[in-house]
């Protein structure tokens, strides 16, 4: 890529490491240059529509045979569906499963979008604030609506902690509400952040690779940070879609 | 690349392609970011609400009620098993019975036959002493006889020697009523 052979040019004249972690994050038109606008197709388009095939080929198409005795890519497409399945109706009891259709696309998405920025020289749409902002602002919408349909002003009790002293109550009331609308903060940046993060820092030891001497120190770094990164990849889609079951159950059942 | 002739595009990336800070900040990306999620997850639900887990949770259903409906066959040709052994011990019991009932009857006949001849050998063996008995009757008899007609005779001669004259009825007479005792 011209922005790395940019960087081995700097890299030569400075005499020094040049680091560019951060530019594999970069959105940029994927034809022709300028401007990105609202409806240009990006890179990160084409990782979300690459993301959309892989859900189609890994749900739909692997279970077209129907098959009683299910082949390997059907026997992943029914774990997928009975984990969040399971987890849905664990979580948020037997009425929450309605739901289970809005969590399963969640975590779908979010999986399939970290394991496909794992391949080398693909963009992780998962990195990036403004899309798990909008998964994670999603959330907090859809449970605070559904809080108040569902239970009307009720849903409030959710904030007064009524097994908690009397005196108490208040001071808690406050802590809570404030954590209530830090979930969407911490929901979104854990995930865009453990994402990053690991793919900045791979990419800090593939630029130490261009010193001879501790290449291969790099390389078995690259290789062990990778191993994190594909565990991360699922943890962090587990622990999105898990926590949205929680915001979901309190939702349903505020009452403590 | 053009931005690395004309200058940066955008305030987020430099003059070399290079991210100016982080480009999760960059809100000039933003638009173009959430309208691409938000047709992704749009697609992504349809796609998954209307295939992909209403065909899902029909495999499983199914896979549920094959391995019931299995679990019931099982069940039932269990059933029949025990049923085939249960005839088959009856069968066996009856056929031993049976057995036992011929073998009886076996011995029966031949006890039967045995008493038979052994009744037959009896008769036959009294027959022959009867016989035997008779003939030493007889035998006795004609011994008897014998011994009278010769003691006449010697007691006539014996008279005869000694010089009286024996007239045949009165030696008869006499040994007559010697013999008697």
């Amino acid at each position: 890529m011209a922005s790395e052979a940019q960087a081995a040019d700097k890299a030569a004249e400075g005499g020094s490491l040049v680091f560019h972690p951060m530019d594999q994050f970069i959105v940029k038109p994927l034809f022709g240059d300028g401007a990105v606008g609202m409806f240009t197709i990006t890179n990160s388009t084409l990782w979300m529509g690459l993301a959309v095939l892989a859900i189609i080929g890994l749900l739909v198409l692997s279970t077209s045979k129907r098959a009683i005795v299910p082949g390997r890519m059907q026997s992943i497409a029914e774990l997928a569906y009975g984990f969040i399945y399971k987890m849905v109706e664990d979580i948020c009891g037997k009425d929450g499963v309605k739901y289970f259709p809005y969590v399963m696309t969640l975590f779908m998405f979010i999986v399939t979008a970290n394991f496909l920025g794992l391949l080398p020289k693909s963009f992780t749409t998962t990195s990036h604030f403004a899309v798990t902002v909008v998964l994670a602002l999603a959330v907090f919408l859809t449970v605070t609506i559904l809080g108040f349909v569902k239970n009307g002003a009720g849903f409030l009790s959710l904030f007064w902690v009524s097994s908690a002293p009397l005196a108490l109550r208040p001071v808690l009331a406050i802590i809570e509400l404030i954590s209530y609308f830090v979930r969407p903060v911490s929901h979104s940046i854990r995930l865009a952040g453990n994402v990053m993060a690991g793919h900045a820092v791979i990419k800090v030891f593939a630029g130490f690779a261009a010193i001879a001497a501790i290449s291969p120190v790099s390389v078995l770094a690259i290789t062990a940070m990778y191993g994190l990164e594909v565990l991360v990849a699922f943890i962090q889609a587990y622990v999105f879609t898990i926590l949205t079951c929680v915001y979901l159950k309190d939702a349903l059942h505020p009452h403590h | 690349m053009a931005t690395e002739h004309t200058g940066a595009v955008s305030t987020c990336v430099d003059s070399h392609g290079s991210a100016i800070g982080m480009p999760q900040l960059c809100f000039d990306w933003f638009p173009n970011q959430i309208f691409w999620l938000v047709i992704t997850l749009v697609v992504v639900f349809l796609v998954l609400s209307r295939v992909a887990l209403p065909r899902i949770a029909a495999i499983l259903a199914e896979r549920q009620g094959t391995i019931t409906n299995d679990l019931a066959a099982a069940e039932d040709l269990k059933a029949k098993a025990l049923a085939a052994e249960e005839a088959y011990t009856k069968a066996l019991a009856e056929a031993r019975a049976e057995a036992q009932r011929i073998a009886g009857e076996a011995r029966a006949e031949i006890q039967a036959e045995l008493n038979e001849a052994i009744a037959k050998a009896d008769a036959e063996i009294a027959a022959k002493a009867a016989e035997s008995e008779k003939a030493i009757a007889e035998i006795r008899a004609g011994a008897l006889e014998s011994i009278e007609a010769v003691a006449k005779d010697t007691a006539g001669e014996l008279v005869n020697v000694l010089g009286g004259q024996a007239d045949d009825a009165t030696v008869a007479g006499a040994v007559e009523a010697r013999m008697k005792g």
